[in-house]
């Protein structure tokens, strides 16, 4: 089933949401099959949302062992983060 | 409503009845599905259209009486609906090519009766999204089988064959359901007949209606296995008349 039936994860963007978020995961034989699935399973038909399915093959995760020397770096280094500015009144949206 | 008379009341809810009984049927069919289905995700999408029809025969059966007492009460020969949804699931192949005949049949005829000003004419709004669904998932699974592996063909095949003689009822006319039932017909056919092609499936061959057909589920004449579909549905209504849950 596996090798007919491959694994897709499943990213939804609700109607009013801003980005597709991971919802989880299904078998399908195909994106089309796939798709229409995910639909049933992850958004119970609500309109207006958009959802996207890719083969869990074609996702390259980071490394849980090698999460210190991926991420650490950047913690260390606070002029990396804009927050030494004062937002001047009437700047929106930041 | 005031201007109706009894003449045309006891028209609306005969086809109530025949649209209602359709859904209803069609939906304890699928609903036998359930724990059984090849894969779990299609249990779930056979799950969610049974629970679509069976919201179109709530109303439905509303618009005719108390829903519980027609779906639970009747006997058999006063059950209105086509002789092809009360056929047995058979195999996956054979859902499938029941689900293909019904769907596309049932979205011409709801999106027909949606554009039109008659008594079913809101109930159709709604249930034409669902039905677009419904047909759109048959016609997916129609495609892989047909172009699936040498067995998947042949059981396609032989379901769309086996079926076929069910096919023709769907065009009687029913009264009170006011479409033009030769064009929609003609749509039906086109529209499978370009599913099948595509699925490398021909259009089956042969009568459309069985010879032994005397009437048809629309006049209350129904196959063998109707009976005991009826049975196990209406049991635990019949053994505990008048309990609420």
């Amino acid at each position: 089933m596996t090798q007919n039936w491959p694994l897709w994860e499943v990213f939804v963007r609700s109607r009013r949401g801003l980005s597709h978020t991971h919802a989880g995961s299904l078998h399908a034989p195909d994106a089309e099959m796939a798709l229409r699935n995910a639909r049933d399973l992850y958004t119970r038909r609500g309109e207006g949302i958009s959802i996207w399915v890719v083969p869990s093959t074609e996702i390259t995760a980071s490394s849980p062992d090698e999460r210190d020397p991926f991420f650490a770096p950047s913690a260390d280094k606070p002029y990396r983060h804009p927050t030494f500015y004062e937002i001047p009144e009437g700047v929106r949206h930041l | 409503m005031t201007s109706t008379g009894t003449g045309s009341d006891v028209v609306r809810t005969s086809a109530a009845l025949a649209l209602g009984d359709d859904a209803l049927i069609l939906s304890h069919r699928l609903g036998e599905w359930a724990g059984h289905a090849p894969v779990l995700e299609e249990e779930v999408a056979l799950a969610n259209i049974a629970l679509d029809l069976l919201g179109q025969a709530r109303v439905l059966l509303s618009m005719a009486g108390d829903e519980d007492e027609l779906a639970f009460l009747r006997e058999e020969r006063s059950f209105r609906n086509l002789q092809l949804v009360e056929q047995p699931n058979g195999d996956f192949a054979h859902t499938i090519a029941r689900q293909l005949y019904f769907s596309f049949y049932q979205h011409e005829l709801y999106a027909e009766l949606a554009a039109g000003d008659g008594p079913f004419g809101p109930l159709a709004a709604k249930a034409v999204k669902e039905t677009a669904y419904h047909r759109d998932h048959a016609e997916q699974w129609t495609l892989r089988l047909g172009d699936g592996t040498e067995e998947s063909r042949r059981r396609m095949r032989t379901a769309l064959d086996g079926l076929w003689k069910f096919t023709g009822e769907m065009f009687q006319p029913v009264d009170g359901v006011e479409v033009d039932w030769a064009a929609l017909e003609r749509r039906w056919l086109a529209a499978l007949t370009g599913v099948l092609e595509r699925a490398g499936l021909a259009l089956p061959e042969g009568p459309r209606t069985g010879a032994w057909a005397a009437g048809a589920g629309r006049q209350g004449l129904h196959t063998e296995p109707f009976g005991r579909l009826l049975a196990e549905m209406q049991h635990l209504h019949r053994s505990h008349p008048g309990a609420s849950w």
